[in-house]
């Protein structure tokens, strides 16, 4: 295997948007088209149908599959293709996109992320019962599964998630096209209805409705675009045993974002991700996936997550800011959108463009994470200035 | 000689005030049980430490079976992990099925059709909720191995009546057992059955009530209990308590668990008469042997009296009853697909897990590679519904739609295997990393609007 094979080959030219929120409005085609417009207008795009030669898109509860991508932009004629992967589905959608451009096939893919979870009339999963294992089959009761061991292990509490929850309230105020926009506190935080313990209501994603789009080209061309493009350093897709089920597991990590985050730092020859990396977009569905994912892509050392939360490491304005549009937390968790709305983020954060929530000190190098499933699956993006 | 070779009990561990908390109160099944998982539990009780490839047949006695048709002995059977070539019969219909049962099994072991029969009585009655009917009643099972080889109590003469008579009924669809006035039930029914079936059987075999040590008499309620047995002639010591106000009136499962009961306490060489009474009653003598005196490690009735735990509310019992409508139904739904319950039932209601030949690495559920040593179809069966395991991880779920929230579920690790699996009968408060659990047989949901059931953890008390 060449690790190195795609670093620095392929561009981000063009990135968009929707506001993400409960979208009673607003069918997917309407989200997939405002996205994807705001890519082709960013990435000077006039005419798509010649110069858009194939899409990737992901969701996870799609309707009708790649159609609803291809029938919203009546981009006909071309491969589209859907990619499935959990919470990994936007950034493994891009990856396919990634892999298509850095093959030399294609000059210009669209990848597409979005999802339309508020249809279903459940805030939250559904809770569809098809068989007597595995249950409850709730999102915010699998997360959770790691809290007691990694509490009772490092002496972390609900203070420290509450701690992750209060920044990324703050965090989403700041982000024009975040869903929940109001800052809380930790009193907020740790006296709200419990969900899945040590899960409070504070300490989940707002699930939503949303969708995002990036307009990648081959390194080469991407002058023809813009001058500030931005690189795919790295992206990989690594999936673990399900926990549940993995009898070495130790509950004090998800060894899917151990796996994925070799694959990435290999990649992009980062050895020292805490200093290498200069800002980051963690998977925080909860704001325990938040926690673990700090130790877990090496930003801190395994169980010293709760002081750089205490002492502001992953603030806004720390050494190494995560999640800076609010996170899932705030800016909402249309499942197949969020990797690529991720990535928009860090485009954005990367051209200085990030207005309010831009970090300091000219960041040139942000990663992006999901992870989702049991969780099994993990999906990271490392994005860069040339 | 041929008898009770093995004895076992099931109480569920919840309890209904039936006044003041710290009064009478009676046993209720818990939300996730039913006739069927209170009968596994019973039968756990009784083959601990037993062979169970060497049960023969499984004969299960119910008033309250959820389906009309679909057997009970077969689940239990299932559950138990028992031969694949085992007899299973259900019988019903009369809270007399728990004593039919027995008498059925004794005569199976004489006939020579079976070594060894498992005998299972259980009942989840409901009358109209608030009737005095319902205070009666209460929930249980009890559990027999009958054979030939060490025999703690040997079953000696047997008696019975038939008797049409409209006293207490239950008709198809209808949720609640119904009975006529109580002097008639009592006048013409159970009193004067039962004392015309215990006479009888003194009359036909020479014996009268100061040759019997102990009474294990079914009874409707407290009252007609005491008299019934005062108007045979037996004295209060002689007499089997009937946990009323402790248990209830357990139906088909009442007699049996009153045998349990007895047997506990009982010593070489007495004489024991029990009484079971429904449309007609039946009479069994037996006398022990000094293997009942040897006969351990079983928690029977007096243990799980012990283990008890107060239900916060009369509306919480309605609740687990289905007696009131709630936002989500448990009912609801699809259900399970047939085909791939019938690939699961290995894994879903036996239990089995898997150990590999190559590492010896035990995993759950059923794999075709081995998640240490990757082996392709290199495993063999393991049990792991009679293991005791440690809570490796938890959650208090109350996004999970429960009757009772929040939903305690989380890891165990049992034999080195991990299950993601339900705690139940436990407060909160009481879960601990590392603590030990055991397994048992319950509901998890009703979707279809048929039990659907796979194992749950419990704190092992």
């Amino acid at each position: 295997m060449n690790a190195e094979a795609i670093r620095d080959k392929v561009a981000i030219v063009g990135m968009g948007c929707c506001k993400f929120g409960e979208n009673w409005d607003k069918d997917p085609q309407d989200m997939i088209v405002e996205a994807a417009f705001e890519a082709y207008a960013d990435a000077g795009i006039d005419d798509p149908q010649q110069q858009i030669e194939a899409v990737f898109c992901g969701a996870l509860y799609p309707s009708k599959g790649s159609a609803e991508v291809a029938d919203a932009l009546k981009l006909y004629d071309r491969p589209v293709s859907m990619v499935v992967n959990y919470c990994a589905t936007g950034t493994d959608a891009f990856r396919y996109g990634v892999f298509a451009v850095a093959s030399g096939m294609y000059d210009r893919v669209l990848v597409v992320g979005f999802d339309k979870p508020k249809d279903r009339g459940v805030s939250g999963p559904s809770v569809a019962v098809t068989g007597v294992r595995g249950l409850p089959a709730t999102p915010a009761g699998w997360f959770s599964l790691c809290a007691a061991q990694y509490f009772e292990t490092y002496g972390a509490g609900r203070e420290d998630l509450a701690r992750i929850a209060v920044k990324n309230h703050h965090n989403g105020t700041l982000a024009p096209k975040s869903m929940l926009k109001r800052e809380i506190t930790v009193d907020d935080a740790l006296n709200a209805r419990i969900i899945s313990w040590p899960f409070g209501l504070y300490d989940c994603a707002a699930q939503s409705d949303g969708a995002a789009a990036a307009v990648i080209t081959r390194r080469d061309l991407a002058k023809s675009h813009r001058d500030d493009f931005v690189l795919v350093r790295a992206i990989g897709i690594a999936l673990s045993a399900n926990p549940q089920e993995d009898p070495a597991f130790d509950f004090l990590r998800w060894r899917a974002t151990e796996m994925a985050a070799r694959q990435v730092y290999a990649q992009a020859g980062i050895a020292n991700p805490r200093n290498e990396i200069h800002l980051a977009q963690v998977h925080d569905c909860f704001t325990l996936t938040e926690l673990l994912a700090y130790e877990d892509l090496g930003f801190c050392e395994k169980g010293a997550a709760k002081e750089h939360i205490k002492s502001g490491t992953f603030a806004l304005d720390g050494e190494l800011p995560v999640n800076t549009d609010g996170g899932l937390k705030t800016f909402g968790h249309p499942t197949g959108a969020t990797g690529v709305r991720m990535i928009y983020e860090n485009y954005k954060q990367l051209q200085g463009k990030a207005e309010k929530r831009q970090v300091k000190g000219k960041p040139t190098v942000a990663l992006s994470h999901n992870i989702g499933g049991a969780p099994q699956a993990c999906g990271i993006c490392i994005v860069a200035l040339p | 000689m041929v008898g009770i070779c093995s004895y076992g009990a099931y109480v569920p561990m919840l309890r209904l005030p039936l006044g003041k908390p710290g009064g009478p109160e009676r046993a209720v099944a818990n939300w996730d049980e039913d006739c069927v998982t209170m009968g596994v539990g019973a039968a756990v009780d009784c083959l601990r430490g037993r062979d169970r490839a060497a049960v023969d047949a499984v004969l299960f006695a119910s008033t309250s079976y959820a389906f009309k048709e679909k057997q009970a002995a077969a689940i239990v059977a299932k559950a138990l992990d028992l031969r694949r070539d085992v007899a299973t019969t259900d019988l019903g219909d009369s809270t007399r099925a728990g004593t039919s049962a027995l008498r059925a099994a004794t005569d199976m072991v004489r006939a020579g059709s079976a070594r060894q029969v498992l005998v299972v009585a259980a009942d989840v009655r409901m009358a109209a909720p608030r009737s005095p009917l319902e205070a009666n009643l209460g929930d249980g099972a009890a559990a027999f191995l009958v054979g030939a080889d060490e025999v703690a109590a040997a079953v000696g003469p047997v008696h019975a009546i038939a008797d049409e008579i409209v006293d207490v009924w239950r008709t198809e669809g209808d949720p609640f057992v119904h009975a006529w006035e109580d002097r008639f039930v009592v006048d013409h029914g159970y009193g004067a059955v039962v004392r015309e079936l215990v006479k009888g059987l003194f009359a036909r075999h020479g014996f009268g009530p100061k040759d019997v040590a102990r009474l294990v008499l079914y009874g409707p309620d407290a009252r007609s209990h005491a008299a019934t047995a005062k108007a045979l002639g037996f004295a209060p010591e002689q007499l089997q308590e009937p946990l009323f106000g402790k248990l209830g009136n357990a139906g088909a499962a009442m007699a049996p668990l009153l045998l349990a009961a007895t047997l506990e306490r009982a010593t070489e060489g007495q004489r024991l008469l029990v009484v079971g009474y429904g449309d007609g009653a039946e009479a069994l003598v037996l006398e022990t042997t000094p293997v009942v005196e040897k006969l351990e490690g079983r928690r029977g009735v007096s243990w799980h009296l012990a283990r008890r735990a107060e239900l916060p509310s009369y509306d919480m019992y309605l609740r687990f009853r289905q007696l009131i409508a709630t936002e989500h139904d448990r009912r609801a739904g699809a259900g399970l697909s047939a085909t791939k319950h019938f690939r699961d039932r290995d894994t879903d209601i036996t239990l089995l897990a898997q150990r590999c030949r190559r590492c010896g690495q035990a995993q759950f559920p059923r794999q075709r590679v081995c998640f240490s040593c990757f082996a392709k179809d290199e495993f063999e069966p393991l049990r792991l519904s009679d293991r005791v395991g440690t809570v490796k991880s938890f959650t208090f779920d109350n996004f999970a739609g429960s009757p009772s929230p929040p939903l305690v579920a989380g890891i165990v690790d049992l034999e080195g295997a991990r299950l993601y699996v339900q705690m139940t009968d436990v407060a909160p408060k009481e879960v601990k990393l590392g603590m030990p659990v055991e397994m048992t047989f319950r509901k998890i949901h009703e979707a279809g609007g048929t039990p659907n059931y796979f194992w749950k953890s419990t704190p092992l008390r």
